[in-house]
């Protein structure tokens, strides 16, 4: 309970610098921030007490292990979330070319 | 020219060309031992792009575009999802559904074992490694201080 | 000392270093502090028994790391000051986020208590993957074998990610005077 409500308080510092910040950078580190929020919320469902990782070995076929599933689909989201940053970053960069900042209020300004 | 001088210093080379081979070693390492041990395509891909990352620091960016051959990898990391989707068709062929598990399951914990999770650890190790390096290149060869309308 | 005492204290840390990264000026300690943020989870997920995980954050959040620096610090970048938010933005962002993580408390208790996961598909993974697949590690049973399909659909997210960065940092060099494409 305690461990939702903290992860879930990190999710939301990272949406206060999406909608307080006005720098370009910021608000991509912010939604890395709600991403890394998401993937912790996800394991966290999937743990077990008294468990351990979910990798047979020699001799331990047949124990008690954490939940799988949730790893194998945040094991796919941590690699769609390094595309994503890598594509906002490329496009903050095309801005920055364009209107020689990265304070979002003068880039909707000069957009006329 | 924009940089004057290509690369780092030579101790930087030299522990380069030493160490570049063990990274690659240690990449391909964790990509084959992807479904035995942590790690698998997505960790060994990142591992390699990595390597690759060192000689384009080292080195300098002339000297790695000579060496890697920049359009052989482009067309390497593109078909990596049509790889995936031939393994799937094939799946489709011989096992009866698309994506199915149709090579033989080995004894387990062998490293030839599991049927299909092996070469597809390759495939996406592949796609993740070169597709990482390419936007790394990309990024660093972009230079947004020059105007738009150069 | 138990799990639970080591993830808070981890998660708590996690907090501080995103307000940290949030607030200060510099742009390059921001994003290393954003990457500190990122090393914590890796340790977060060694302490919830996913190896897998831990190595595969570690990893990427060091490739963010060099992709974030590589784009963004340079010194012409920030010589002007991003303007802040209004007083009144800021407040209200403030008071509305606060209402959220209150009214969302009641949301928590429903969950499944930690720790005791409902783990009913996941069963039968870990009973039969041996069996049924030949992977010790059942994660990556579960990745390549049981759902292959929403892996291809992950290549395919992460292909047009990529391709849609190289086609936007493209039309410069085009025009450029290197001619390496």
């Amino acid at each position: 309970m305690t461990l939702y409500v903290l992860c879930f308080a990190l999710f939301l510092v990272g949406l206060y610098g999406i909608l307080t910040k006005r720098d370009l950078v910021k608000i991509i580190l912010s939604s890395g921030i709600m991403g890394y929020a998401c993937n912790m919320m996800l394991v966290l469902f999937g743990y077990r007490r008294e468990a351990s990782y979910p990798i047979l070995e020699k001799g331990r076929e047949a124990a008690a292990m954490v939940d799988p599933l949730p790893q194998a689909m945040v094991l796919t989201a941590i690699v769609i979330e390094l595309g994503i940053i890598s594509l906002l970053a490329a496009l903050a960069v095309r801005l920055f070319q364009k209107y020689r900042t990265y304070d979002i209020t003068k880039i909707r300004r000069l957009s006329g | 020219m924009r940089d004057v001088k290509p690369g780092l210093t030579v101790i930087v080379k030299t522990v380069n060309r030493l160490i570049l081979w063990m990274i690659f070693l240690y990449g391909i390492y964790i990509i084959l031992h992807g479904h035995l041990s942590p790690g698998g395509g997505f960790g060994g891909g990142v591992v390699l792009a990595l390597g690759f990352l060192g000689v384009l620091l080292a080195y300098g960016r002339g000297f790695s575009l000579n060496w890697l051959r920049l359009g052989t990898l482009r067309d390497l990391e593109y078909s990596a999802p049509l790889l995936f989707l031939g393994f799937g068709l094939a799946g489709m062929a011989w096992g009866g559904a698309f994506l199915a598990n149709f090579l033989s399951k080995g004894k387990l914990f062998a490293l030839l074992s599991s049927g299909v999770i092996l070469p597809l650890n390759i495939v996406i190790g592949l796609k993740v490694g070169l597709s990482l390096f390419l936007v790394v290149l990309a990024l660093a060869e972009f230079d947004p201080s020059q105007g738009d309308d150069e | 000392m138990p799990v639970e005492t080591w993830l808070i204290f981890l998660l708590g840390f996690m907090i501080l270093g995103s307000i940290v990264a949030l607030e200060i000026r510099d742009i390059l300690s921001s994003i290393v502090a954003v990457g500190v943020v990122g090393l914590a989870l890796s340790i977060a997920f060694l302490f919830l028994q996913a190896p897998d995980l831990a190595v595969v954050q570690f990893l990427f959040e060091i490739f963010a790391l060099i992709i974030l620096v590589c784009a963004f610090v340079r010194k012409e970048f920030h010589a002007l000051e991003p303007a802040r938010a209004s007083r009144w933005i800021f407040g209200f962002t403030l008071i509305g986020l606060a209402a959220i993580l209150a009214l969302s408390l009641k949301v928590f208790r429903l969950l499944p208590a930690f720790g005791r996961p409902l783990m009913e598909v996941s069963r039968h993974y870990l009973e039969h993957a041996a069996a049924e697949t030949g992977a010790a590690n059942v994660v990556t049973a579960v990745i390549l074998d049981y759902r292959a399909f929403d892996t291809l659909g992950e290549i395919t997210v992460l292909l047009t990610a990529i391709l849609g960065t190289l086609t936007v940092l493209r039309t410069r060099a085009r025009s450029g005077k290197g001619g390496d494409r």
